[in-house]
């Protein structure tokens, strides 16, 4: 693969007090591409993206390698993150009732990033603003730049997480469960939007998600993780080539529209899923 | 035991006057008994409250709502309990933290004045697949998918007729909710029972019920067969966005 954004080996996480890792031994390269990562809760997929931002206080994260661009991310301090978070890697969260400030009003939020990384103007940081939201598809920028988070809907929220986090220009954003919170219209339309964006700027996109037909329909590669590690990797039109009892069981799991009324296949776990697979 | 629904121009309005608000204008259909209904529609578009009606959790309501042709409205209290029970969308909300699973499935039994409290219990238990030592542990020590088989647990200790599902697996992993829904199909089918169950997942749907109602702005646009959701036969047209929507997202467009 030319040109690797992100380069992950051997990637261990530890939580503290934790008698066991979280993560064990994840490895995967990243290029200009859309890559998914799936797994129930507890799967580790989570901890996985807030590793890459170091957002773990307290966590022991070791790794073979764990290369950003021209970044090794295990030697960078605390200060030297602050230079790289939301500036060339961002994450875009699950809900924005949770995730924006309720108390400042939305076009403030957005430009926040944007002038703590970049040395310009109030006006300057506006006008970017205004150019972002309506690269959303925000049909009033100017009104909505002045609404606070509670007078606007779910699915514009979670277009202005987008705008906030792409207005800085990232080469990497990790998007943790970006669309769960929204209802199935909503989420397609949030999903084409973060799609175009990511395709013209040409930005790394992680995709974290427990949604299989989410990450196949738009994803171009996936991570299927169980227990803390990567069972097996995707392309994401060859899901039916699908090789580990996980994953299969995961797919057969599932209720499809037009699908067979029998009862839905039922995991069957096994003990060595969680031991170490040959690649 | 089963049972029919009917609903009748259900609706909540607030203040009087020209400057009343309808929230929930007008819902009206009818459930089979032993049939399994669906209600969809994005968030705020009243499916929830629509259970919430039927099961007296909001009472500002007017309309009519029938359970095997008697007033919903007339029954007393503990006899609708015995008729209508409800499982909720989450788990971890709706278990209480500090009582253990024989507390929790003890005081419905209590109420009503039932015997063979730990015959019941058991049996209860076994039905929704756990162990029976199970009853001694409390919400924290079980998983997601264990709390939602405790919380059908406690619906159907009193053997109702009609369950309400709000969402009963939206909180869960899929490989979760598939053991889920087995077993709502199971139980279904073995006792009869009647459901009205919330949902946004269209396969979900597709899977469970035998026809569902699109809701928007608190209204029915529309009722279909399950058959309908493959071909998109939808007429109205919020109905047939919602049907794209879900057949795009699982790729099937």
């Amino acid at each position: 693969m030319q040109d690797p954004i992100l380069e992950v080996s051997n990637l261990s996480i530890r939580y503290p007090g934790a008698p066991a890792d979280s993560v064990r031994g994840v490895s995967f390269v990243l290029g200009r591409e859309r890559l998914g990562v799936v797994g129930e809760s507890g799967s580790g997929k989570s901890t996985v993206g807030r590793a890459l931002l170091k957002l773990l206080p307290g966590a022991r994260i070791t790794a073979d390698q764990l290369r950003f661009e021209d970044l090794d991310l295990l030697a960078l301090s605390e200060a030297e993150m602050l230079k790289v978070r939301g500036r060339r890697m961002s994450m875009i969260l699950q809900d924005p009732k949770f995730s924006l400030n309720p108390i400042q009003r939305v076009g403030r939020q957005v430009a926040e990033t944007y002038l703590r990384h970049f040395p310009v103007s109030r006006a300057e940081a506006k006008a970017k603003t205004l150019e972002m939201l309506a690269a959303v598809n925000i049909r009033d920028p100017e009104r909505v730049h002045e609404l606070y988070p509670h007078e606007i809907s779910g699915g514009m929220g979670q277009r202005v997480m987008i705008a906030m986090m792409l207005l800085a220009d990232p080469d990497l954003v990790i998007a943790d469960e970006p669309t769960s919170a929204l209802d199935v219209t909503v989420r397609l339309q949030v999903l084409n939007i973060l799609d175009g964006l990511v395709r013209d700027r040409g930005i790394g996109l992680i995709m974290i998600s427990h949604d299989l037909n989410l990450v196949r329909n738009f994803c171009d590669r996936v991570l299927i993780m169980y227990a803390g590690r990567v069972v097996e990797t995707l392309k994401a039109g060859e899901f039916h080539k699908a090789q580990h009892p996980y994953t299969r069981g995961l797919l057969a799991a599932q209720p499809r529209i037009g699908g067979p009324r029998k009862p839905l296949a039922v995991l069957d776990r096994r003990p060595e899923w969680t031991e170490e697979q040959p690649a | 035991m089963t049972a029919s629904l009917e609903i009748r121009d259900l609706s909540i309005t607030f203040g009087e006057g020209p400057d009343a608000v309808k929230v929930l204008p007008s819902v009206s259909f009818s459930v089979a008994p032993g049939e399994c209904f669906g209600l969809v529609g994005e968030s705020g578009s009243g499916k929830s409250t629509v259970l919430r009606c039927v099961s007296l959790l909001t009472t500002i309501w007017s309309g009519e709502v029938r359970i095997d042709g008697r007033d919903l409205r007339g029954l007393p209290l503990k006899q609708r309990c015995r008729l209508i029970q409800m499982v909720f969308q989450d788990p971890y909300g709706s278990l209480h933290p500090r009582q253990s699973v024989r507390t929790t499935l003890a005081e419905p039994l209590r109420i009503h004045g039932l015997d063979d409290h730990e015959g019941r219990m058991k049996r209860a238990m076994i039905d929704v697949g756990l162990p029976v030592d199970f009853l001694d542990r409390f919400p924290h020590q079980l998983s997601g998918g264990q709390r939602q088989r405790v919380a059908i647990a406690r619906a159907l200790i009193l053997e109702p007729a009609l369950l309400l599902l709000d969402e009963p697996t939206s909180a869960l992993d899929v490989s979760v909710q598939a053991e889920i829904l087995n077993l709502l199909a199971r139980l279904r089918e073995e006792r009869g029972l009647t459901y009205v169950m919330v949902t946004h997942d269209l396969a979900v749907v597709d899977h469970m019920c035998d026809r569902f109602a699109v809701m928007l702005h608190g209204e029915i646009t529309e009722i279909l067969p399950r058959e309908a959701i493959l071909g998109n036969q939808a007429t109205h047209p919020y109905a047939r966005e919602l049907i794209a929507a879900s057949l795009d997202y699982e790729g099937r467009a």
